[in-house]
């Protein structure tokens, strides 16, 4: 990761020969690139909460229904439009239509937002890294997360009063993200994951482990695989799988299209994506154990019910288990292990999040690989340190992630989706090409999955988030502060998305410039004429 | 534990770490394309 300037050799070819595009050198590397994508701190601190919730054990059926039907389906059209076309998102979707295009720079807005929070969380979780040597919470959690730690705010809003160790930690994450993104896709995002996720993968089947052998982690594991087969009536408990899976596989918002963009033509692509995906739920399952473990030993030793402690998302990872850390036996061990597990899982993802909109830069205005990393992974750090390291910092993460998920991720995939399917009918076409170069074949049960299970599974969880966000002002912030920075934000993200569609490409860009992308498309075309 | 836990946690397991285990296998079976593979690269990668 430090030979940052050796990858510039690439970007800097000179004029006389246009730069190639980059690619991963194997497909081992783009696997793990892919799983490093998908497994991030949703896979540990929502998951298990999401299962617990809807049935226990009963909710591998939905779950496992979500992922062979929405899932993975959904996770190939992105590995088509992205392989296919051979560029970001934006170019990718151009390619495929000119109308599409706006779907694209939709999908980098998204991107933009979630990474200026995300890196947040990696700064916490730095933080909470280094305090499980002290336990720095002492016997409060709570009260040192809100109060001393972040110092919050008593009421949302957008101050800058700054919060020295978050800042500072912050900036730390975000130098070294741009060092792997500077680097490229080879020599930075290919060595972090190749070196990042094996360590994630080790570290947490030690923190399982020894989960497991705290008092109580049987209790944890009965609450969590205990099955309640009458949830399976419940239609909620089906739109929750649903909703988790398209989350967690980091499907619809762009990162898949861009990541296969960087794949060789002659890629196995539906075989390699099996790999991601079951990966990405395998370690799901292991995060559900080790977690529940712990929130059993937790219960045990408050006297209380697991459902008594069960929590997640901030409240698990940072009052839960710190409160764990102290008193367990080895507990800084199990604070290192899991708040660095965090800290990997979470670095992993925000590198894809970056690369859509670094990647979209590129190819829209023909900038080099680090000039492109530099000035957009620069642009989001500083909108990053500059709103979230605050005392008012929190409500806003909190409320742009609601939002950006709901009418950006999901009505982003529900419009793409249709779009693709509906009105391009584009999906022949797709299937063609991943059974062009994949093992698996798809056949039409893929397109009809596509063009009808996902838009469907989509318009309900649509429509639920929209009811429920329109009927109760968002977690009872003030308006202005939910309509600017959860509705206004959401709503801008469609207005300029059509702003950057109308901005022209640049002379020098892959759109009007890219002999590769032709020699792909006349070899293609003398394929079709044998 | 109690029997029907250790049940479903043993199906989830078999199922999603199977299903794991056959993707790898399926890919395992056809191998990447030798000729497409650079000759040099950093040793980790």
């Amino acid at each position: 990761m430090s030979s940052a300037a050796a990858g510039s050799s690439r970007g800097a070819a000179g004029p006389a020969a246009p730069a190639k595009r980059e690619t991963f050198s194997t497909r081992r590397l783009f696997i793990l690139s892919a799983i490093g994508s998908a497994v991030g701190l949703g896979n540990i601190w929502r998951f298990p909460y999401i299962a617990y919730d809807n049935g226990g054990g009963a909710f591998l059926i939905p779950y496992l229904v979500a992922l062979l039907t929405a899932g993975i389906p959904l996770l190939f059209l992105d590995y088509a439009v992205g392989h296919k076309f051979r560029g970001s998102a934006p170019l990718a979707y151009r390619r495929l239509h000119r109308v599409a295009e706006p779907l694209g720079w939709w999908q980098v807005l998204v991107c933009f937002v979630i990474a200026a929070y995300y890196a947040v969380i990696i700064a916490w979780s730095l933080m909470y890294t280094l305090f499980s040597f002290t336990e720095a919470w002492g016997d409060d959690a709570e009260g040192y997360f809100f109060g001393s730690f972040l110092r919050v705010a008593e009421a949302p809003g957008i101050g800058f009063t700054y919060v020295p160790s978050v800042f500072f930690p912050l900036l730390l994450v975000w130098i070294a993200v741009i060092v792997i993104m500077v680097a490229g896709i080879r020599k930075g995002i290919s060595r972090a994951n190749s070196i990042l996720l094996p360590l994630l993968v080790v570290m947490f089947v030690l923190l399982v482990v020894q989960s497991l052998f705290l008092p109580g982690a049987a209790q944890g594991l009965n609450a969590f695989f205990t099955p309640d087969w009458s949830a399976l009536a419940d239609p909620s408990v089906w739109a929750a799988a649903y909703g988790h899976i398209f989350f967690s596989l980091s499907v619809g918002y762009g990162i898949m299209v861009t990541y296969s963009s960087y794949l060789k033509r002659r890629t196995d692509l539906t075989g390699s994506g099996m790999v991601v995906a079951f990966a990405n739920s395998g370690f799901e399952i292991l995060a559900g154990i080790g977690v529940f473990a712990a929130l059993g030993f937790m219960a045990q030793a408050a006297g209380a019910g697991v459902n008594d402690v069960v929590t997640q998302g901030i409240g698990l990872a940072f009052v839960a288990f710190p409160t764990i850390v102290s008193q367990a036996p080895f507990g800084a061990l199990m604070g290192v292990l899991f708040f660095g597990s965090l800290v990997f899982a979470g670095v992993t993802s925000l590198i894809s999040v970056l690369e859509v909109i670094v990647a979209a830069v590129q190819d829209k205005v023909g900038w080099g690989r680090i000039k492109a990393s530099l000035v957009v992974s620069g642009l989001v750090a500083a909108v990053s340190l500059a709103l979230f390291p605050t005392a008012t910092g929190l409500y806003l993460l909190d409320t742009s992630d609601a939002f950006v998920n709901s009418f950006g991720i999901t009505l982003g995939a529900l419009v793409t989706v249709v779009v693709l399917a509906w009105f391009l009918r584009k999906l022949p076409l797709l299937s063609a090409h991943l059974n062009h170069v994949s093992t698996i074949k798809m056949r039409r049960i893929w397109m009809v999955l596509v063009a009808g299970v996902v838009p469907l599974a989509l318009i309900y969880m649509v429509s639920s988030e929209f009811i429920s966000k329109i009927s109760t002002t968002y977690e009872g912030y003030p308006e202005w502060f939910v309509g600017l920075f959860g509705w206004g934000m959401a709503g801008a993200l469609v207005v300029v998305a059509l702003v950057l569609t109308f901005i022209p490409w640049s002379r020098t860009s892959k759109a009007h410039d890219d002999p590769e992308y032709q020699s792909m498309l006349d070899e293609e075309e003398e394929e079709t004429a044998r | 534990m109690t029997p029907i836990a250790i049940t479903m946690m043993i199906i989830a397991v078999l199922t999603v770490w199977g299903g794991l285990a056959l993707a790898l296998l399926n890919l395992k079976r056809h191998p990447e394309d030798e000729g497409a593979l650079p000759k040099e690269h950093a040793p980790e990668l």
